[in-house]
């Protein structure tokens, strides 16, 4: 088995503007080719498109508007985390030895049929994203007695470093008490507490360790893979103040890439609502049961932008199917010590987590560099 | 006779196995363990709330019924608290999607 590279990617602003699917797709990949000047289009063998659009056919679609005739060439849709499992479908086509490039490109517009899962009937009149969140924060603040300011420093942390990242959907940073008073959408969750959904899209280079030499002097190595479905409805979740799909999803990737929640150095988690900062630290094994809020509260006082640096979703904007790629050049950058403003000290090992649907679905990704 | 048409009606119903014996959730005609057929029966009327919160001046939960399945509803009525037995007052189906309305049992 190969091991498989990052050796490119290129990104899109995050927006609210009405732009096709298709055009989403082709910039991210023209800023991709744009940012690996060796790359040509008859070296990509692979072309694979993370997306909830209903638009069909995208794969060969965005094949043919940038010039590539690849040999495998498919849609990947898993709600939030189709961004990760894309880029795990691609790894597995070159380790074993089906592919040796493979472009993943991942798009979503503002308007997406993805936000909300119509099959879970489970949740009954109470589909929206806003009630899961609802009840995992109001579990979660009563198992450790955390207050609302708490989990608003989530927001106010990840909006204050997405101001440092030229691509978020906003700059602006917000207090505290702006969090507090924002419109109040239920009794446990504040407007600002959500991430926002998007236009954005953002497109990555895996590649064999034969090949991405070809297109980059700094490969970023993918070391660790877990991925973990319990179930498609949110009711079946075991508990509601931890996520079961992240434990499991964690506990593989740090096997495969033989480090421990100890060794990471970086983190893009998937901050969907501020009250899944601290409960993905925790599944993560990152921070202890019910100290992710001081550990969220530690980086923002001593500034530390290990976790989230980009801004998360909360700062970023959360286009779905670009997201858990958009995390990953994150983590690629911190890694080549390539994210200006937003760099983290010295960082050799990262973490990607994304998941999906209430945290029914997780994936975890390790890097190295 | 399925789910939904029992639920527009006003009955909550479960599916069964008749094989391995064990309920199947959500809702299915075929079980989730064994893929055997099952059968369905009237469910329970009282549930335990294992979380809730509220929407303006409504309290909605998730909501366990027969210690093993649960579903999201509104509590039209009482005062919510974690593990306290509810009713189902009215179910149908509004909007295609499902709607229960319950009830605290003090």
């Amino acid at each position: 088995m190969t091991r498989v590279a990052i050796a490119g990617f290129g990104i899109t602003k995050f927006s609210k503007e009405d732009i096709k699917i298709e055009s989403i797709l082709m910039n991210a990949t023209r800023d991709l080719f744009s940012n690996t000047p060796n790359l040509t289009q008859k070296d990509i063998d692979g072309v694979l498109v993370s997306s909830n659009s209903n638009s069909k056919y995208l794969s060969a679609i965005l094949s043919e508007i940038v010039g590539i005739q690849p040999s495998i060439a498919h849609s990947v849709e898993s709600l939030c985390n189709s961004g990760t499992n894309s880029i795990v479908s691609a790894y597995s086509y070159i380790s074993s030895g089906l592919a040796d490039v493979v472009l993943v490109s991942g798009a979503e517009r503002y308007d997406s049929p993805g936000q909300v899962l119509e099959w879970d009937k489970l949740r009954g009149e109470f589909k929206h994203p806003i009630f899961w969140a609802s009840l995992f924060s109001k579990s979660y603040k009563r198992k450790y007695k955390i207050k609302d300011e708490g989990l608003a420093l989530v927001s106010v942390k990840n909006h204050k470093q997405a101001a440092n990242n030229p691509n978020a959907l906003s700059q602006r940073e917000f207090s505290i008490e702006d969090v507090l008073t924002s419109k109040k959408l239920t009794e446990d969750l504040r407007l600002l507490d959500c991430s926002r959904p998007c236009t954005g899209g953002a497109s990555i280079l895996l590649a064999s360790e034969k090949c991405c030499k070809d297109f980059t002097d700094s490969p970023i190595w993918i070391s660790g893979v877990g991925q973990k479905t319990t179930s498609a409805s949110f009711t079946k979740n075991l508990a509601f103040d931890n996520m079961d799909s992240t434990k499991k999803a964690a506990a593989k990737a740090y096997e495969m890439s033989n480090h421990t929640s100890k060794d990471i150095d970086v983190i893009e988690l998937h901050d969907a609502f501020s009250v899944c900062e601290p409960m993905a630290l925790e599944s993560l094994g990152i921070a202890d049961q019910g100290k992710g809020i001081d550990m969220v509260k530690e980086a923002y006082q001593t500034e530390n932008l290990k976790i989230n640096p980009r801004g998360g979703l909360i700062g970023s904007g959360h286009p779905l199917g670009a997201t858990g790629i958009a995390q990953t050049i994150e983590i690629a950058q911190q890694l080549q010590f390539d994210a200006g403003k937003r760099q983290v000290d010295n960082p050799k090992v990262g973490l990607v987590h994304n998941m999906s649907a209430a945290a029914t679905s997780s994936t975890v990704l390790v890097l190295e560099s | 006779m399925n789910f939904d048409s029992e639920l527009k009606k006003g009955n909550l119903i479960v599916s069964d196995c008749i094989n391995c014996k064990k309920i199947t959730w959500p809702p299915s005609e075929f079980c989730n363990q064994c893929l055997k057929k099952t059968s369905w029966r009237k469910c329970s009327n009282q549930g335990k709330i294992i979380e809730f919160s509220k929407q303006n001046d409504t309290y909605f939960g998730i909501i366990e019924f027969e210690k093993s399945f649960r579903i999201i509803g509104t509590i039209v009525k009482g005062v919510p608290e974690m593990n306290k037995t509810v009713e189902v007052m009215d179910c149908g189906i509004l909007d295609n999607d499902y709607s229960l309305k319950m009830k605290v049992i003090e």
